[in-house]
């Protein structure tokens, strides 16, 4: 028994063997490398003087910024979210019906998925130009505003257009996933459904929206990881600024260590969002139900 | 049915035909539009963007910022980087990511659903959220300003994808048809590059998309590791022009365009398999 267990393990390496190798190397060692760090005390050349203990974590805690980054890391991540759904479900349903042209735009759909998110923030950066910006024009034309705005200038203005590029680039993604969960449901359901005499309301509410939950919930999930770990709007539109006033964790753990050279510092505030997107996976299994399928 | 009812229904359909074309336009014409303000901003001279109030359409179509943006932009090298930089680490992917996504979709074994579990989260981790830990290894690795550093990166982020979206292609494929090829006196290899990979075709094209895709779009990574402006990918390298004193926005989104039209056509071509692929593991 034990013999052709053996065998079997040593089957199994020489093909499984390299891929895990590579995700050992780059990826989990990566991850424990910088937990590692945030226990160090490491100077901004980057040496390290050993065993530092909680003193990085206690750094970060004092971090003015931090409460208020926190604060925002949730409106953002919850908002995006939430939002991006309610937008998806509505543009999924257009997209399933039938009309002429509906192939050109479910692939008009796939341009902000396939394209770079930083070139994407970057044209969104341009429109929304307090000077140049074809924005302003369009306002102004449209007698909605009397002169140019600054979109970018004020805190909650920035924020807010930050938020809006996030979701334009979100939808794409969970559409296509609710489209997916639309076209498994099948005719004869949608057909049975509309000779029972319900209004088209009931019968999405009652029927159509509790078959697309299963899909729904794995975009979600796969959304809220994405967006708390989104990076490029953020950096490209603003930089988290002015000062720290449109930074999120993830950039903030970005500005501390490659523009405050606080390595150390934050490696304790990537290992928190870390920690957090742990617990996203962990919710992503119990949502997907890994163990059912295997 | 009466000839009236079925007229009244055509009506009713009619009807609910023209709102649906209006919303899909309207969706398509939302979705594409900063790429449609990047492609009027490409064209126009760099004295026209910079007149108020700002112009919808060039004046003077300048075509020929598509030419001198290769003087004035290192984008040959740009355009490089990414071309070694992707091929590369979907060409080490898929010759990973094959074999081991083969025996996990053929064979029950010790271990396996651990392995699984693995990919599975593996597949959750962005770059952006180890990029401290990545910094520190690639430093001790001396791998700054190297190509190798993004290909390892790149192709360790996208195994896990494709070993789902790939593993799950074997499965569907029966074990007969193997089997035959082993009576006939194939060696396993031999099935399986004869057999299986043909028959797997669109699983692999779309992995092989899917990753190349990525690592042409990644940021963090290579803006953090690669300062010198010869390793620096596309993505890098034109967000650099941004911080300048004065930004040319006409070839920032020329070289934009370069870089996206190439990855849309491919990513519409695998347009079936991108949601199947993307919720790879939970939605069957």
């Amino acid at each position: 028994m034990t013999t052709v267990r053996k065998r079997y393990r040593i089957g199994a390496l020489p093909w499984i063997g390299p891929a895990m190798a590579v995700i050992f190397l780059m990826v989990l060692y990566p991850a424990f490398e910088m937990v590692k760090t945030s226990f160090m005390s490491i100077d901004p050349t980057g040496t390290s003087h050993g065993f530092a203990g909680l003193s990085n974590y206690r750094t970060l805690f004092r971090n003015p910024n931090l409460v208020a980054v926190l604060e925002r890391t949730v409106i953002w991540t919850i908002s995006i979210v939430v939002l991006t759904v309610l937008i998806s479900l509505p543009v999924a349903q257009i997209l399933h019906a039938k009309f002429p042209g509906r192939r050109f735009v479910r692939y008009a759909l796939i341009v902000p998925w396939a394209a770079s998110v930083v070139m994407t923030s970057t044209s969104w950066l341009w429109i929304l130009n307090g000077y140049y910006g074809v924005l302003n024009r369009i306002l102004i034309s449209f007698g909605l505003i009397q002169e140019p705005k600054q979109f970018l200038g004020s805190q909650t203005q920035s924020f807010t257009w930050l938020i809006v590029v996030a979701i334009f680039v979100s939808v794409p993604f969970t559409t296509y996933v609710v489209l997916a969960g639309l076209t498994t449901i099948g005719e004869d359901i949608m057909e049975a459904s509309t000779v029972d005499g319900a209004s088209g309301w009931q019968r999405y509410k009652n029927i159509i929206f509790p078959l697309l939950r299963p899909a729904l919930l794995i975009s979600m999930v796969i959304n809220l990881i994405n967006v708390f770990n989104s990076f490029p709007i953020i950096w490209v539109m603003t930089t988290g600024g002015p000062g720290y006033s449109t930074d999120t964790t993830t950039t903030l753990a970005y500005k501390i260590s490659f523009r405050n050279a606080d390595i150390a510092q934050s490696a304790s505030m990537a290992t928190i969002n870390f920690g957090i997107i742990l617990l996203f996976i962990v919710l992503f299994l119990k949502v997907s139900r890994w163990r059912d399928d295997s | 049915m009466t000839p009236q009812l079925t007229k009244k229904r055509r009506k009713k359909i009619t009807g609910r035909k023209v709102t649906l074309t209006i919303s899909g336009w309207t969706i398509a014409l939302i979705f594409l539009a900063p790429y449609i303000e990047m492609m009027i901003t490409s064209v126009k001279s760099e004295s026209e963007i910079l007149t108020i109030p700002t112009t919808y359409l060039p004046q003077h179509w300048t075509w020929s910022n598509y030419i001198t943006i290769w003087k004035q932009l290192p984008l040959a090298q740009y355009l490089r980087t990414s071309i070694v930089v992707s091929l590369s680490a979907t060409i080490l992917v898929l010759l990973l990511a094959v074999p081991a996504a083969y025996y996990v979709g053929r064979n029950k074994f010790k271990g396996r659903n651990a392995f699984l579990l693995l990919v599975l989260i593996t597949q959750m981790f962005s770059p952006t959220s180890l990029i401290i830990g990545i910094f520190r290894e690639i430093i001790r690795f001396h791998l700054v300003n190297t190509w190798m550093a993004l290909i390892l990166v790149y192709a360790a982020f996208n195994m896990a994808f494709s070993i789902w979206i790939l593993s799950s292609f074997f499965a569907s494929i029966p074990v007969e048809i193997e089997e035959a090829a082993w009576i006939d006196g194939a060696s396993r290899m031999q099935a399986l590059r004869q057999i299986i990979l043909p028959i797997a075709l669109p699983g692999l094209v779309t992995a092989f998309i899917f990753t190349f895709i990525s690592a042409w779009n990644e940021f963090v990574i290579a803006l953090t590791i690669e300062s010198s402006p010869a390793h620096q990918p596309l993505t890098v390298g034109l967000e650099s022009l941004i911080g300048q004193y004065q930004v040319h926005w006409q070839y920032l989104f020329t070289g934009s365009l370069i870089a996206i039209v190439p990855v849309v056509i491919l990513f519409a071509m695998i347009e079936k398999y991108l949601v199947s692929g993307l919720t790879a593991g939970s939605v069957k």
